[in-house]
Formats: structure tokens, C-alpha cells, sequence
């Protein structure tokens, strides 16, 4: 059980997605501008990220390598969580017109969100068990969520600071991200 | 010039994908911690770009609208698959260091944009003018991020094992903070300011 908890925290601060292992970048950038975008965002990775965790392990051990096709994995990760984002964005579109407004062109876009098919990846090189997958998941997934949510903050008020002109924009939001990334290294002592 | 010509020299400033249309991040940020590391991801992405632009506007016309997408992927990743399985093969090095970010070439927002935004509609020699000169546009961005990050994070550069200079008294007290994670955001975030300050990228 305490394995558990150093696997969620470690995933989730210090190996954080995006600032230590540069996974999902896109959304990190396109919809870090509102926060109300960011969490939902957040939250659909996050969803995402937790079923396809649950639905790759499973296909690896009792597929892939009882067969000797491990070699197969890109492709078949790729499919599933396609069709995953597929069907979470046929349910948002029936139950949330406004959420499925909001997200416009990055809810198709979670399928290319290298995030997610990074964790099934990393549950893969490090041999964790079902639950450990999970947990990583969940970690990764919070890990992303809680840094959108921070950046995406600062970016609403960097919208009504006096930037250089040469940094308005995007160079700001990278070395934001610097900054941030720096704060996030004081975790690396925790685990 | 020719379509040709003008769809190569197109990805590499006007539309280059990391400085002006800031796709496929993930891997430029991640691996330019060295030239090596910039050279061996930028053949493995300019080979994916070409090869998936060349079967995809060779198929674009048998497969329907509705199933695009899937198909695009299926033929990306068995194209990463194949890139991943020779670079584990004869580059054994290099792919360990490149580590998770090789397969991860299948979710490279650059590789599906170009597929669905040009070589599924248009023919197979435009398509391969497209996909060499945006994967020289990526390759130019991750060369220069890295020479940066390399140069003032180590002081001294290194080719495949070949030492090629070093910066006298700068090496003993590099900027190390370049070599880390966050260097790369600090580096292109001062490249995407120059370029906008020279006017070479436009104000959104």
C-alpha cells in the first residue's frame, strides 16, 4: 500500500509530465490561457489516462506477451486509446454541449496527447502491476492536472502584465514554465 | 519556383512546426540535452514524416473520409514500430538514450498534422516536398536547441564521441541549469523572443 502512495506522488510531483518528462506540451500551451478550459482539460487526461492505464495493462500481459508480440505495443496502444478518446468524446458531446464547445479542437487531440501514451509506456518499462498502473496513472494524470491549473493561473494574470513585446505570447509562457519547473524540482528530495 | 520547391522551403521558415506553429514539443524539449541525441531523433522523425506522407497520399484516394484518422495512426505507428526495432538494433546507444521518446513519435501532433492537413490532399511528389522541408524545419529547431543547451550547459561540444571544443574557463562552471529539464523551456522560450524581436515570426 505505501508502494502505492511513492508511485502516486512520485508521478504526480516529482516526475511531474510536463515539466520533468516534457509529455503533452500541446495542451500544455494551447489551453493553458483560461483556467476553466485548463481544468476540464486536465480532468479528460486525466480520465483518459486512468482507463487506458486500466485497458493496456491487461492487453500487454495476457496478449501481447503470451504471444511474443510485445514489438506490436505502439501500434495497439495507439488504437486503443484512440478509440477510448473516441467514445469520451461522444459521451461529453451528449451530456455537456458547453464542455465539448470549450474544448473545441484539443478533445480529438488528447488521441496525439503524448501524455497519455507515455504513461501506458512507462507502466510497461517499469513492470508495474495492475494496481501500481493505476495509481501511476492517477499520479501522472494529477501531476498534469495540478500544473495546467497553476499555469494557466499565471498566464491570466501575465495577460494583464506589462510583458516586453518580443516576450508577449508564448516566450512568456515558456519561461514561466521554467520558473515553475525549478519550484517543482524542491519535490525531488520527497520520494 | 515550383510547387515543389515552395512546399520545401515553406516547413522550414514561414511554417517551420517548433518556432512558428509550436507543434511536437514533447520530443524537441526532451532530447536536445545533445547534438547526438538531436541528430539520431531528427532521422527517426524526417524518416516517419516521409515515409507516412508518401503512403498516405498514395492511399488517401481507397480509404473512406470516416475512417481517416484511424488509418493514419495504424500506418504511423507500424512506421514508428519499424524505425524503433532498426534503431534498437544498430544504434543500440543512441535508442537508450533516446529511451521512451522514439515510440512516442507516433503522437507527434507534427507527423498527423501533416497527413491530415496535406498529404490526404495532395499528390505523392508535393507530399514528399512537404515532409522534407518540414522535417528540416524540426531538424533545424532541435539542432540549434540543443548546440544552446549542449555548449553553455556543458562548455564544450561533442560529436558521437569525437570532442570538438571546449570554451576555455567556461567549461570548469557551466550554466548546468541548461542541461536540466527546465533549461529547455528557458532556451526556446529566448529563441521564440529573438525571432520575434527580429521580426522573423509574427505577432499572433
Amino acid at each position: 500500500m505505501n508502494n502505492l502512495f511513492v508511485i502516486f506522488f512520485s508521478m504526480a510531483l516529482v516526475n511531474n509530465m510536463i515539466l520533468a518528462k516534457f509529455l503533452g506540451l500541446c495542451p500544455f500551451f494551447g489551453v493553458s490561457k483560461k483556467t476553466k478550459s485548463a481544468v476540464s482539460m486536465g480532468l479528460a487526461v486525466l480520465l483518459v489516462m486512468l482507463v487506458a492505464s486500466a485497458v493496456t495493462w491487461p492487453i500487454y500481459y495476457y496478449i501481447l506477451v503470451p504471444y511474443g508480440v510485445e514489438v506490436m505495443k505502439t501500434v495497439i496502444f495507439i488504437l486503443v486509446i484512440a478509440s477510448l478518446v473516441q467514445i469520451i468524446e461522444m459521451a461529453i458531446k451528449r451530456t455537456n454541449l458547453t464542455l465539448y464547445n470549450a474544448l473545441g479542437i484539443y478533445l480529438p487531440l488528447i488521441t496525439t496527447n503524448c501524455a497519455v501514451l507515455g504513461i501506458t509506456f512507462i507502466n510497461v518499462d517499469q513492470t508495474y502491476t495492475f494496481l501500481e498502473s493505476v495509481f501511476a496513472a492517477a499520479g501522472a494524470g494529477s501531476g498534469f492536472l495540478l500544473v495546467l491549473l497553476i499555469m494557466s493561473g499565471i498566464r491570466e494574470r501575465l495577460e494583464l502584465s506589462d510583458t516586453p513585446i518580443a516576450f508577449k505570447g508564448t516566450p512568456i509562457a515558456f519561461i514561466t514554465a521554467m520558473l515553475l519547473g525549478l519550484s517543482f524540482l524542491a519535490f525531488q528530495g520527497m520520494v | 519556383m515550383s510547387s515543389f520547391g515552395k512546399n520545401l522551403v515553406r516547413g522550414i521558415v514561414r511554417s517551420n512546426p517548433t518556432f512558428v506553429l509550436l507543434l511536437g514539443l514533447c520530443p524537441t524539449l526532451a532530447v536536445s540535452t545533445s547534438l547526438d541525441n538531436a541528430i539520431g531523433m531528427t532521422a527517426a522523425f524526417v524518416f516517419v514524416l516521409l515515409a507516412s506522407n508518401i503512403l498516405i497520399s498514395l492511399v488517401h484516394n481507397y480509404v473512406p473520409d470516416k475512417v481517416r484518422i484511424p488509418v493514419f495512426i495504424v500506418i504511423i505507428a507500424t512506421l514508428v514500430s519499424i524505425v524503433d526495432l532498426m534503431m534498437q538494433g544498430f544504434v543500440p546507444a543512441l535508442s537508450k538514450s533516446l529511451g521512451i521518446y522514439i515510440p512516442l513519435i507516433v503522437v507527434n501532433c507534427i507527423i498527423l498534422g501533416r497527413a491530415e492537413a496535406f498529404a490526404s490532399k495532395n499528390g505523392v511528389l508535393d507530399s514528399i516536398a512537404d515532409a522534407l522541408g518540414i522535417g528540416m524545419g524540426f531538424g533545424v529547431a532541435i539542432l540549434l536547441i540543443s548546440f544552446i543547451r549542449q555548449l553553455l550547459g556543458t562548455g564544450k561540444l561533442d560529436l558521437f564521441g569525437h570532442h570538438l571544443f571546449t570554451i576555455p574557463g567556461f567549461s570548469e562552471n557551466p550554466v548546468s541549469i541548461l542541461m536540466l529539464p527546465m533549461g529547455a523551456f528557458l532556451v526556446i522560450g529566448m529563441l521564440l523572443a529573438l525571432f520575434k524581436w527580429m521580426g522573423v515570426t509574427k505577432n499572433e
